[in-house]
Parts: C-alpha cells; structure tokens; sequence
C-alpha cells in the first residue's frame, strides 16, 4: 500500500476549540500524481496541508507521506517533502539569491549556488535576483517561494493556493514547473480554488467540504457525476418563467434565472438529458426560445451542485480565520 | 548537536545578511545609546545632584545594560515578523534543528551588539567614563553584558512567538523601553522611596547595571540593597541562562510531532553558569535564581499554554 501512495491519510481529524476543521479525512494519492483538492472556503483544505506538512497535529486518525508515518517519523517526513503555502514564506530582507542559498544549505543540497542560479532562471528571476525579495511584486515572491521549494527535488510537494491572484504569465510558469515536476516523479498535493487550475493540472480531485472528502475522482469522472449545464434564452419575462417550469421539470435541479438577459440555466441530474428533447419539450410548451445550449458541465458545476454552499458559507470566515491563526 | 551547529551557523548567516542589506536599521539602533548617553549625561544630568562626570561614569555602565535589555524588543520583533510573515512556518517543515532558529538570531544579535559596544565605549571614555578596577573584571564585565543580551533576546524571541504579530510586538517592544526607568541603569536605587526602591531593586536590568559597575570599578555595590543588587554578579549569571534555558524550549514544542529532540542540544538551565563562575567566584552568592521576567514567562514551556494565551491562535 504505502509504496504506491505517496500520500495516505485515514480519518485524519482536527478541531480548534468548537469548530472542527477536519472531521475524518481520507485522502489517497499516488506516486507521482497531481492531486487537486478543490472545496470551499472553510472546507479544511489548509488544515489538511497543515497536518500533512507536519505543522499541525492531528488530534485523531493517521496518515504515511511518502512513505512515515506523520506523527513518529515526522523528521523524516520532512526530509522528503516541500511546501509552498499561501501566504507567501521568504524572507524579504534577503535578496532572492540569498533566500535561495539559505534554503539550500538548510535542506542539504550540496553546492547550492549552481541549483540557485538555475532555479533564479528557471522562474524568471535572474534579473532580480540580487534584490531584496521585499520589493519583488506579487507574483514574483510567488515564483521565488515555489523556487525555494524546490531546491532540493521533494517527493511530495505541497501547495496551497499557490496561484491566488496571480497574473496569467505568473500562473503559466507555476503550472508548467508542476508539470515538469510530475514527469520527474514528483508527487503534487495541490488546493485550489480556481477548477481550471485543477482541471488543467490534476489527474485526481478530492472534493472536500466540511472537513471531509466529499467526491473523488479524475476530473472527467467528477464532471460525469452530474448533467450536462443546460442554458435557454428566451423573448420575454413571461417565457423565462414557463422555460424555468419547463428546465426544473427535465433537469431535476433548481434553475437560476437571469431576467435582465432572459436566459434561464441549470445544471441537470439526468445525465440521459439530450438538446433534442430540450428544445421539443419546450417547443411543445410554446416557450419562444432564441437560443439554446447544453454543454459539458465545468467543475464549477460540478463544485456547485456537489458542494453544499449554502450551509457552509455561515462558517467558512470562521474556520478560515483560525485556519490562518493556528 | 552538529546539526545544531551547522543549521544554527546557517542561521546566523541569515541575519548577519539580513543587517547587511538594511545597513541604514543597524546604524540608527547602534548610535541610539551614544545619543541616550549625551542627551541623559549632559540635559538630564545638569538637573542631578550627582556632578557632571561622577554622573556620565555611573551613567555608562547603566546605558550599556539598559541597551542589552532593548534585547527583549529586536528578539521579539524578529520572532513576531518571522512568523507573521510564514517564514517560521516553512522553517517548521525543513529537515533542520529546530532550535537553531531562535540561537542562530540570538548569537546575530550579540555580535552585533558587542560590535555596537565599542563606539559606545569609546564616547563614554571621551565623556570620562574610565575603567577603574582590574582588567580581567572589565573583560569579565563584558562577558556578563553580552550573556545578559543574549538572554534578552532569547526572553524576547519567546515572547515574540506568543505574539505572533509584528504589530502587536511593536507595540509591546515600545513598552520595554521603560523597563530601565525603574531600575538603577539612569539613576542610583538608594534615592526612591522604600517600596518603589525594592520594586527597582528586583528588576534584573538594576543587578546588571550594579555589577558592571562593580567589576569596571566605577560603584561600588550599595549598601542595604535587596538580594539581587547585593549579589549582582550571581544573580545575574544564575537568572540569564534560566531565561534563555526556558526560551528554547519553545520552538520544539510548537509542534510536538516527531523529531522534538531540538532542545536536547541548548543550553540547559542548570549548566550554563559554570562558565561565568570561573573568574568571579568570590563575588558570587550562593543560591541560583530565577527570577528573570523571561524565566517566569516561560515557566509554562508548553504549546498548549502558548495556544491559551494567543488568543486568535485556537
């Protein structure tokens, strides 16, 4: 078992005070995967990282990273892994070069001054490199702090949100350096929030939501959980509401209206759903129709229709802020 | 403890780097007590009884450990930063010794400072500050300077992990500025009425004060003080490693998982003043204490009690 998953978690549980963060996680990845972990603010994600990373303790169940034990052999889970969290953690009165080198010496890397200089280019830093990361941009410090990460090739590497408000070019570069990490048998534990990010990058997704894996799945698999999106724009108000009759009866799911643009959408639970009978159906019921689309769901969706938000959004600032705070 | 070594090396590194890219940050703190010594020596000391030079000699010594106490306030703004900004955090999750963090940014600490001291040194003895007694017990002085630094910083780093904000352990390092205003460091204890006396009495940074100015010569030890200004050198020597001690065992229970064997290599509370009592040994008192404000903070050495007092921390 513990050969084949680079990360393994059972019932991994985490409370701070009254609100528990984890409530029984399991978690499988596979060596040499990328494995996306998507769920709302508040779902845990970051309390995950945090145990997985040996920051946190869990106050029940187990987990092996790369092949320890987190709890006993926490010291060499360390010698095998890498993080990158979301806030960024370099130290901006070093210049990236010199953040790079003290990173080096501290994981060991012998003769780190060749890795730096070819991680500095690697990350599009070179120029910048002897300047102190304080005044790096934002997304800069993103790329150095990855970078750092990477200084010693890790068997698992963990990143949390590594693209949050990152430009396109910042983001590009972060995703091709995960790809090429992967080929070189690295195995990536990435939490996002951006489904393209997971959809573009991760061969699994575990969807967590309130401290539990929800679904798991390849990212086609979680789309084939749930219909296709269903999207009619009509004339008038008055065929808005018939086409939303007409959608909630063959969708099975709540449609959303738009009355400023007349268009009516929702993401069906009949996978057998079909354009034809959609656009007979409401033909038939004598809706004028405009327009009319069914396409493959996105994992918006699918994160919408498996995710319960509305419940979840009265707590998420509060696991989130302490979160942060533990 | 080689890994201690070489990690604790590294991170001394770090913030010797750290001073030399901010060269302007090091300049302003390490002529602020040769200002302090002007400003106190020459505005404030006009309005003493004490004459003008008698006053910049007692002044001196007083400056030097009012300084070192600042200790607490860079150790704690450094800790505080560090962990607010998530550097501690991936510190955490390397293959290195955890205490070498806080030693390596403590030892930065004292050889800056000790760089620091002798530009000062060199105003006092412009000012007419002199050594008076012999040259192993200024040395020795020295050497009692720089282990009282090296506790504050430890004390400090302590208290900035509990903070874990830079603002609030901005805020909090103001506040040890008056730490030397009720102590002997400006002013002799034996002027202030009976209980305020003791109060500035039982601060460290007074027996501090009285023993560099008992080994450099410049005052002798006063008459009718309370334990530890009547004992300052063994006072000291006892209460600086208790505190530093009790400081490092922080960083490994912060997280207990696993390799927690980072305090094994520090060190320990009860070994450290051996090394002080060498050349000292007949000015010394007898008992240990402990009673450093750093010592009585760290007593609970727990992250769980770190956890109550940081309130957003749970």
């Amino acid at each position: 078992m513990t050969s084949t998953y680079a990360v393994l978690s059972e019932g991994l549980e985490k409370r701070f005070g009254a609100v528990r963060a984890l409530r029984g996680l399991d978690l499988a990845v596979a060596e040499g995967t990328v494995c996306g972990v998507l769920g709302p603010n508040g779902a845990g994600k970051t309390t995950a990282v945090r145990l997985l990373t040996t920051l946190l303790r869990p106050d029940a169940g187990s987990a092996r990273v790369a092949g320890h034990d987190l709890v006993r052999e926490a010291a060499a889970v360390r010698r095998r892994i890498s993080v990158t969290g979301q806030d960024t953690s370099i130290d901006g009165d070093l210049t990236g070069r010199q953040n790079l080198l003290l990173f080096g010496r501290l994981h060991r890397v012998r003769g780190p001054a060749g890795r730096t200089v070819e991680l500095l280019d690697r990350f599009g830093l070179a120029e910048a490199a002897d300047r102190p990361a304080a005044t790096y941009s934002g997304g800069m410090r993103r790329r150095l702090d990855l970078a750092a990460s990477l200084i010693r090739r890790p068997e698992v590497l963990f990143l949390d949100e590594p693209t949050t408000g990152l430009d396109p070019a910042s983001r590009n570069l972060i995703w091709d350096a995960v790809r090429e990490l992967t080929t070189e048998g690295t195995t990536v534990l990435l939490t996002t929030q951006y489904l393209e990010e997971a959809d573009q990058l991760a061969d699994d997704i575990a969807l967590v939501d309130r401290g539990r894996v929800a679904h798991t799945g390849s990212p086609a698999q979680l789309k084939a959980l749930v219909g296709a999106h269903a999207e009619v724009v009509v004339t008038d108000a008055d065929a808005l509401t018939k086409a939303a009759a007409v959608l909630d009866r063959l969708t099975g799911a709540q449609p959303s209206l738009d009355p400023e643009r007349n268009t009516v959408g929702a993401v069906s639970k009949d996978p057998t759903l079909t354009l034809p009978l959609l656009v007979r159906t409401l033909d038939s019921a004598g809706v004028p129709l405009l327009d009319v689309s069914l396409r493959p769901p996105t994992l918006d969706d699918v994160f919408l229709r498996l995710t319960d938000t509305t419940t979840t959004a009265t707590t998420a600032t509060t696991t989130d802020d302490r979160e942060r705070a533990a | 403890m080689s890994m201690l070594a070489y990690d604790g090396t590294a991170m001394l590194g770090r913030q010797l780097l750290r001073m030399r890219n901010n060269p302007g940050l090091l300049i302003l703190t390490q002529t602020m007590p040769v200002s302090m010594l002007l400003f106190f020596g020459y505005v404030f000391g006009s309005a003493l009884a004490m004459p003008g030079e008698a006053y910049r000699s007692f002044l001196v010594p007083g400056l030097l450990v009012a300084t070192a106490a600042g200790g607490i306030m860079t150790g704690m703004f450094q800790a505080a930063q560090d962990t607010h900004r998530g550097v501690t955090d991936r510190f955490r999750t390397l293959p290195m010794s955890r205490a070498a963090v806080p030693l390596g940014q403590a030892a930065a600490d004292v050889v800056v400072t000790a760089a620091g001291t002798v530009p000062f040194l060199l105003v006092g003895l412009a000012v007419g500050w002199r050594v008076e007694g012999g040259l192993l017990e200024a040395v020795g002085a020295v050497a009692l300077l720089m282990l009282f630094r090296f506790a504050c910083v430890w004390a400090g780093i302590f208290l900035g992990l509990l903070t874990r904000n830079e603002e609030a352990a901005g805020q909090l390092g103001g506040a040890t500025f008056l730490l030397p205003l009720l102590s002997s460091a400006y002013i002799p204890t034996s002027g202030l009425p009976g209980w305020l006396r003791t109060v500035a009495e039982w601060n460290p940074i007074s027996a501090v004060a009285t023993a560099l100015r008992d080994l450099f010569g410049n005052a002798p030890v006063p008459d009718g003080a309370a334990w530890p200004v009547a004992h300052p050198v063994a006072g000291r020597c006892c209460g600086a490693p208790c505190c530093s001690g009790c400081s490092c065992r922080w960083p490994c229970v912060s997280t207990r998982t696993g390799s927690g064997e980072g305090a094994a290599g520090t060190p320990e509370p009860d070994d450290a003043p051996g090394h002080c009592r060498a050349g000292m040994r007949h000015r010394l008192g007898r008992a240990a204490l402990g009673y450093t404000p750093g010592a009585a903070a760290c007593r609970g050495d727990d992250g769980r009690r770190v956890r109550s007092v940081a309130p957003g921390a749970v």
